[in-house]
């Protein structure tokens, strides 16, 4: 049997549907209820929580921790502030994403670096030489991801020591809870309003009684990794795996992806000096990358359209995201031709359209231009008329205000 | 003089009935002799002690090709392929190593000793499989033709396919051809039981330890294996290995091949320097236009052909070719269910793989042991519990246990297997009850098969379970003898099929497959 995490006494009795999934080795509710309506509606309408303890947690410390880290990821360390937090991916030499994850700056030499994988050796080769110890302290932290409009008045009603309300999109404070040293950042993987709470282990019950029992007025309900990956989409996070693939785990070369082409040109900084992959790279930016990521959209007149042909409704709804990908073309049903494929695909119950993840020749990825994505409608493979849009799909303002 | 046939195969192992399946498919009239009672030369189960059906020598199965199952029609004709997906890997000091298909308990398992080693074993695992992607070639192209003006096609399809190779895995296979098993997994891990549970890939069968320049290779010729199109998966099959060759007998059969056993045969028909048919034990002869032997370079050339008439470097390699063995085979039939020590009471890990006194240091002096002609009393045993996988090999709550024994020479200092025979199965018993202390109690009878038994019964000279030691030179161009690769001999008409032939041993069915298609290939010139 896979793992419990340390909240797994209080997680267990509220899994109504016994629907577990195993997550880097740990039990971990699918969802909780035997519907996921009312937890997708929680993250977007009150608040949910999640626990994320099966990530992997790497403290970086010593005097060359930022120079360490500076050479291995793609955004440039020295910028990131004691106190904030960036996101970004790494590479192997060859430029290609071998992982991505946040980084929290816990002070001028100390680094934490939360990942879906593990990471120790990576780090450890990386940092060979320097002054620099990486630890693996994945189990001496549980961790909870507070999510939704209302997680912040929650919070507020358990830690009166931090200003949450100065708290930036992306930044980092020590925050106590019932007596109990909680680290909050403002982080999380559902593109709302929301916090991730990472406590030492041994305090893990006693931080989720307290957050349940004041987070009831509020809404609060827990979630699972279901409408996890619904909200995800929305905010148009990719998913290892799932939308690109590790170069640890690709077989083929035509199955990595470097971070341009995965939409993540923002988080390479070519400027910083040098760092894993950085040629490459360059390279790739001057030449144009061959492939970019998009997000694809497809309105209810189209799928009106669809099901309309076999005498149907749209039958979309009460689906949660597939991670099958389908192909997108371009040329319509005569003459058409794959230009790439979706990755992550699902009728979005909040936005009322289906959206995806998509992966496209750069020269047919044109923010505003059609595409075909294949559906199935009845047993019948059809190609739906979607858009490209800008990513995410969803970004509230509250996001970051 | 009896009727007269296309081929007649010597020996009916796995080689030989696949290579009969193919030329009775193509519509051959083919005859295959064995000299025992029972179709499968090293690939069969016997039922030794009543109501318990042991795999007699050979346990598992990996590299049998997949076009001889689907060429061959094997599932119709009874093959069944069960799993067999856990490895535990036992420590005289009581450390043991559970490795399993989810992948975040053998991480964890792993983890236990190094995180970086658990950490590793994805990127190992990944290169391995690019290195046998590269190498999958060989399993199904004939040795080339050296003279390239004779044949440069087949010289110029290889230089091609290496020229695809990412040069990365090149360098790997290099290394991997080239060095020791516990150099070349060093280069990943840190964890002794981790690298000597791997490096036993690298040990079975062969006269290598760890250490060995060579075990590489062996590692690698272990890996070759994929069923189903995933590399380096291992199985059991329904009834034991024996299931196999009845598989491959029955296919045989359905395209009208005629196999008969107890039939031994004593030398060849030759005239001059062509080849007629074959002569019985019994006196029978039988003629055909092509003769096949399945059996040893020695058997082969020395024994059934004679040396008269054989180019004189062929005869020196033969009588050269190591084949000695130093593999012993132990069976067991079991009252009830073993306990492990390391995991305790029922589990799939029962139905799984275990190997005993794993650790680099202990390999080695289980070596040394054996170079001086002798064996230690603690041994390293690659178990494993078949009954588990297929309840029809023991009477029901009864179990069959395979011990595959390394280093037991074939040749002894002191003594001869004929009188320790008993000794070596006590050596065995003894071991496995440091690791599974109810295992003496559980005991109802046992075979055991030393080298000396192996070549006995079924005529594998010297004893070696692939027909001739598995060291570079003794592979692709020089196997079975370097000018004398590929499945063609000097003399006309006879061909050779078995494992001590390209691409060597192991239940693959390989050898056999590329013989037959050598022979249709000639047989249309």
């Amino acid at each position: 049997m896979p793992l419990p995490t340390p909240f797994h006494t209080r997680t267990a009795p509220l899994c109504e549907s016994h629907s577990w999934r195993d997550w880097s080795g740990y039990l971990s509710p699918s969802m909780y209820e035997l519907s996921f309506e009312r937890e997708y509606w929680a993250i977007r309408n009150a608040a949910g929580v999640i626990d994320i303890s099966p990530l992997f947690k790497y403290d970086i410390i010593g005097p060359d921790a930022e120079a360490m880290l500076n050479r291995t990821v793609t955004r440039d360390m020295r910028r990131c502030r004691v106190g904030q937090v960036f996101y970004t991916p790494w590479c192997d030499e060859t430029g290609d994403m071998r992982h991505d994850g946040n980084i929290i700056r816990i002070a001028a030499d100390h680094f934490r670096v939360t990942t879906a994988d593990p990471m120790l050796r990576w780090f450890e080769d990386c940092g060979y030489g320097m002054d620099v110890t990486i630890t693996d302290v994945s189990t001496r932290y549980a961790a909870l991801a507070l999510q939704g409009p209302n997680s912040r008045a929650i919070l507020k009603q358990l830690t009166a020591n931090l200003d949450l309300d100065t708290l930036r999109y992306f930044r980092m404070g020590m925050g106590i809870i019932n007596e109990i040293e909680v680290m909050i950042t403002r982080t999380g993987f559902t593109g709302d309003l929301g916090y991730e709470l990472w406590v030492e282990a041994q305090h893990a019950e006693a931080l989720w009684d307290r957050l349940m029992r004041v987070g009831r007025a509020y809404g609060l309900l827990p979630f699972g990794l279901t409408v996890l990956d619904m909200v995800r989409v929305e905010a148009g996070l990719l998913l290892i795996e799932v939308d690109y693939i590790a170069t640890n785990h690709a077989v083929i070369d035509g199955q990595k992806s470097n971070p341009l082409e995965a939409g993540l040109d923002w988080a390479v900084n070519f400027d910083k000096g040098e760092f894993i992959g950085r040629k490459p790279l360059l390279a790739d930016q001057e030449r144009g990358p061959e492939w970019r990521l998009v997000g694809l959209e497809v309105d209810w007149a189209e799928l009106e359209r669809l099901w309309a042909a076999v005498d149907l409704r749209p039958k979309v709804v009460y689906r949660t995201t597939s991670r099958e990908s389908v192909p997108v073309y371009r040329g319509g049903t005569n003459g058409r031709l794959q230009i790439g494929q979706a990755t992550s695909h699902l009728f979005s119950p909040l936005l009322k359209k289906y959206i995806a993840l998509a992966t496209l020749k750069t020269p047919d990825a044109t923010l505003g231009s059609e595409v075909d994505l294949e559906m199935t409608v009845e047993y019948s493979r059809v190609l739906a008329k979607a858009k490209i849009v800008q990513l995410p799909f969803f970004n509230p303002a509250r996001k970051r205000e | 003089m009896n009727k007269k046939y296309d081929a007649i195969i010597i020996g009916a192992g796995h080689n030989g009935l696949t290579c009969a399946g193919y030329l009775a498919k193509a519509g051959k009239k083919v005859l295959v002799l064995e000299k025992r009672y029972l179709v499968g030369g090293a690939t069969v189960s016997e039922e030794i002690v009543p109501g318990f059906k042991f795999a007699t020598f050979s346990y598992l199965v990996s590299l049998l090709r997949s076009e001889v199952i689907h060429d061959l029609e094997l599932v119709k004709h009874g093959l069944r392929m069960l799993p067999f997906e856990t490895t535990l890997d036992l420590a005289v000091n009581g450390d043991s190593l559970y490795r399993e298909p989810d992948h975040y308990r053998t991480y964890r398992a792993i983890a236990r000793y190094s995180k970086r080693d658990a950490e590793a074993y994805d990127d190992y695992k990944l290169m391995m499989r690019h290195v046998i992607h590269a190498v999958r070639y060989l399993m199904h192209h004939a040795p080339p033709n050296m003279d390239f003006d004779a044949n440069p096609q087949a010289l110029i399809d290889l230089a091609k396919h290496v020229g695809t190779v990412d040069k990365e895995v090149l360098y790997t296979l290099i290394q991997l051809l080239t060095i020791s098993a516990d150099d070349f997994l060093s280069q990943w891990f840190e964890t002794d039981i981790l690298k000597a549970g791997l490096a036993t890939s690298g040990m079975i069968g062969s006269m290598v330890s760890p250490k060995s320049p060579g075990s590489g290779l062996v590692l690698l010729a272990m890996y070759m294996g994929e069923i189903d199109g995933v590399y380096r998966t291992w199985r059991f099959a329904k009834g034991g290995t024996g299931g196999v060759a009845n598989a491959l007998a029955q296919a045989a059969r359905s395209f009208g091949a005629e196999i008969r056993t107890n039939a031994p045969v004593a030398q060849l028909m030759r005239h001059g320097d062509e080849v007629r048919g074959v002569v019985l034990e019994s006196g029978e002869e039988i003629t055909a236009d092509v003769i096949v032997s399945s059996l040893t370079p020695q058997m082969t050339y020395l024994k059934l052909a004679g040396e008269e008439g054989l180019p004189s470097d062929l005869v020196q390699q033969v009588k050269r070719w190591n084949s000695f063995g130093s593999a012993s085979k132990i069976n067991l039939a079991l009252d009830g269910v073993p306990d492990f020590k390391a995991m305790p009471g029922y589990g799939m890990h029962l139905a799984g793989g275990f190997n005993t006194n794993v650790s680099i240091d202990s390999f080695e002096r289980l070596y040394d042991t054996a170079k001086y002609g002798d064996f230690e009393r603690h041994l390293f045993i690659d178990g494993g519990l078949i009954s588990f996988a297929d309840p029809d090999m023991a009477p029901p709550g009864k179990h069959v246990m395979t011990c595959f024994v390394m280093y037991t020479p074939y040749h002894l200092r002191q003594g001869t297997w004929d009188e320790r025979r008993e000794e070596l199965g006590d050596a065995v018993v003894d071991t496995l009850e440091h690791y599974i202390p109810n295992i003496r109690q559980l005991i109802v009878g046992r075979q055991i098969s030393t080298p000396l038994d192996i070549e006995r019964l079924i005529n594998m000279s010297g004893g070696n379970i692939f027909q001739g030691e598995l060291r570079l030179s003794q592979m692709f161009l020089m196997r079975p003898a370097a000018g004398y690769s590929g499945y063609q001999t000097p003399l006309h008409n006879y061909y050779i099929c078995g494992s001590s032939a390209h691409p060597s041993g192991g239940i693959s069915g390989a050898p056999g497959r590329l013989a037959a298609l050598q022979i249709l290939a000639d047989g249309k010139k």
